[in-house]
């Protein structure tokens, strides 16, 4: 792996009150990696991305590009360029396509390259620009979906943890959304994927952790979690 | 945001009340879409706010209740800015119009020489909103750890400790308040200060600080994920919010004449609530019409004495069975949006009339 950890986490623990949510866990992402997390409800893995996303107080250490990210307020967190796409899409409905676009780059002073983020945006989802005005809760559940990832690409992410990209689609638009994950990907995009789709997850990344009731109990590269015997047992149905 | 009116269905059979409807319906829609409307009714209502006091054109009454109004749509708006555009329950807003007030009249009436006091008057508006805009800031510090039904209740705390803060200072008056303020509100401040407070809150909605404050009201968790500044934005908006109360505080002040702590108790506060989702959230079209349609209405129901607390209530139940959004809910005259969000309206438009029909898959 060239480039080394870009995202490196130890002792990962998150508690809600007196549950553990998150059991010490530890896993590198590299640069340009798709990465999975994958498990059942309450495995864990929302709990972590949001810890990563500064949106929960957690033990142990997050390392991004060499720096901890502890005690980093959340917006100034994506603003090093990780960028979340929340589960449930965390979309403005009243705001249009443009603006909910143009929100990610809250921070953002480079008008130039904004300008040229829509574009690369826009061809990645043209669906995206022919509803650009159209008011974001009018959307389809797919083209919300697309919405949410192009959101984070304009806030210039060079790391993108997406919460379960798949939920609530039907089979052909998460294979078009799993299609967008390797494009954005191949150009240039590291990304931390947590899914329930176990199947489809694993095929598309590259390495992947398994967790269960806040532990990781399997690792491996995708096709090696994809035909390990108990990994299919226990989440692809044998 | 966009106007999100529905296609003027083709499919339903055209009656003669129908088309009726729809030659008012583009009437209506040519007076809310023209952008040279504005400059229009800017330079008009100048005009008018100068010539109608000096010529007595309406009497004093009326004079009197236009400068309600201006009163009232400043209220109005700066408090939709957080119940409406941010979608907080802040129900403290008569807190910050009183110091605002007291603020000003200390000004005029203890410190200021007399002869000078309508020189100074603008400067003594904007330091009665500057007051205001202090203590909410120092208001919104705390107030903003906590979101929905508590900062309602923080917002009404505040409101109530502002009332008896003012009751329990001798100097200035105690419960008994500030007697024999001069009429320095003329017609024509209370029209530049409503245009300035429309203005300034009109363009921070449509800033990206505005977006950001629309982000909160949709999703907060989702606003920081974006890299939205979420705290930032609600101090920032909050401010400016009680600003805007502390500027109306003063005009009122200097209108009414006299002012006591009882006159900012919680019913202001409420007046305010009423007239901001009579005229609808998140709209500051809306904003206007609720706090001219609720004045006009109070004044217009007098006559009926008592009862006139009856009626009122009675038709705010009403709009809300019927409109429950207000009249104008989450839309906006279009010659109000500026530029970019009538392009894209504009585009939009274009749009729809080619895919006329095919909905959202």
């Amino acid at each position: 792996m060239s480039g080394g950890a870009y995202l490196s986490i130890q002792d990962l623990s998150v508690s809600y009150g007196n549950i553990k949510a998150v059991k010490n866990i530890s896993f590198d992402v590299m640069e340009g990696e798709i990465v999975t997390l994958i498990g059942a409800n309450g495995a864990g893995k929302s709990s972590t991305l949001r810890a990563i996303s500064g949106m929960l107080p957690y033990s142990g250490q997050i390392m991004y590009k060499g720096t901890s990210l502890a005690k980093i307020p959340a917006d100034k967190i994506v603003g090093m360029g990780i960028a979340q796409v929340p589960e449930g899409r965390g979309i403005f409905g009243s705001l249009t396509v443009l603006e909910n676009l143009k929100l990610a780059t809250w921070q953002r002073k480079d008008k130039a390259e904004v300008a040229r983020d829509y574009e690369r945006v826009f061809a990645i989802f043209p669906r995206l620009e022919e509803r650009k005005v159209q008011l974001g809760g009018t959307l389809s559940g797919g083209e919300q979906q697309m919405l949410a990832v192009g959101r984070a690409l304009m806030s210039r992410g060079q790391m993108v943890l997406l919460d379960e990209p798949s939920m609530g689609l039907s089979p052909v638009l998460v294979r078009e959304i799993f299609r967008v994950i390797k494009e954005i990907n191949a150009s240039g995009t590291t990304v931390l994927l947590v899914e329930q789709n176990a199947n489809m997850a694993l095929r598309t990344a590259q390495r992947g952790y398994v967790l269960e009731t806040g532990t990781i109990v399997f690792s491996g590269t995708g096709d090696e979690l994809l035909h390990d015997t108990r990994v299919r047992e226990a989440y692809l149905g044998g | 945001m966009i106007m999100d009116n529905t296609p003027s269905s083709t499919s339903t059979p055209v009656s003669k009340g129908h088309a009726l409807l729809e030659r008012w319906k583009m009437r209506w829609d040519r007076i809310a879409n023209n952008r040279k409307i504005f400059p229009i009714v800017l330079a008009v209502g100048f005009i008018l706010s100068i010539l109608v006091p000096k010529f007595g054109l309406v009497n004093e009454y009326v004079q009197l209740v236009i400068i309600y109004i201006g009163i009232n749509i400043i209220l109005t708006t700066s408090l939709n800015l957080i119940n409406g555009y941010m979608g907080e329950f802040s129900v403290g807003h008569a807190g910050f119009m009183a110091v605002g007030a007291y603020v000003s009249a200390i000004f005029t009436t203890k410190l200021l020489p007399e002869n000078l006091e309508a020189i100074y008057f603008p400067l003594v508006v904007l330091a009665g909103g500057i007051g205001a805009a202090l203590i909410g800031l120092l208001v919104s510090v705390p107030s903003f750890k906590t979101r929905g039904d508590y900062l309602a209740i923080v917002t009404l705390a505040f409101n109530m400790i502002v009332k008896s803060v003012i009751e329990n200072i001798e100097v200035i008056g105690g419960p008994r308040g500030i007697p024999g303020i001069a009429k320095l509100t003329t017609l024509p401040w209370t029209f530049f200060w409503t245009v300035l407070a429309i203005l300034v809150i009109r363009n921070f909605v449509y800033s990206n600080y505005g977006r950001g404050v629309q982000a909160i009201r949709e999703d907060e968790i989702a606003s920081d994920l974006m890299g939205v500044n979420t705290n930032r934005v609600k101090l920032l908006a909050f401010t400016l919010s009680s600003f805007f109360a502390g500027v109306a505080g003063a005009l009122f002040a200097h209108v009414l004449q006299f002012i006591s702590p009882k006159v900012f108790d919680i019913i202001k506060s409420t007046d305010v609530l009423i007239m901001v989702y009579l005229g609808g959230i998140g709209s500051i079209t809306g904003s206007i019409l609720g706090a001219t349609v609720y004045t006009v209405l109070l004044e217009v129901l007098r006559p009926f004495g008592m009862w006139r607390m009856v009626l009122m209530p009675l038709m705010l139940v009403l709009l809300m069975i019927f409109r429950p959004r207000g009249i104008m809910g989450l839309r906006e005259f279009r010659w109000l949006i500026p530029g970019f969000d009538l392009y894209a309206l504009k585009y939009w438009r274009a749009k729809k009339e080619v895919s006329h029909g095919t909905p959202a898959s």
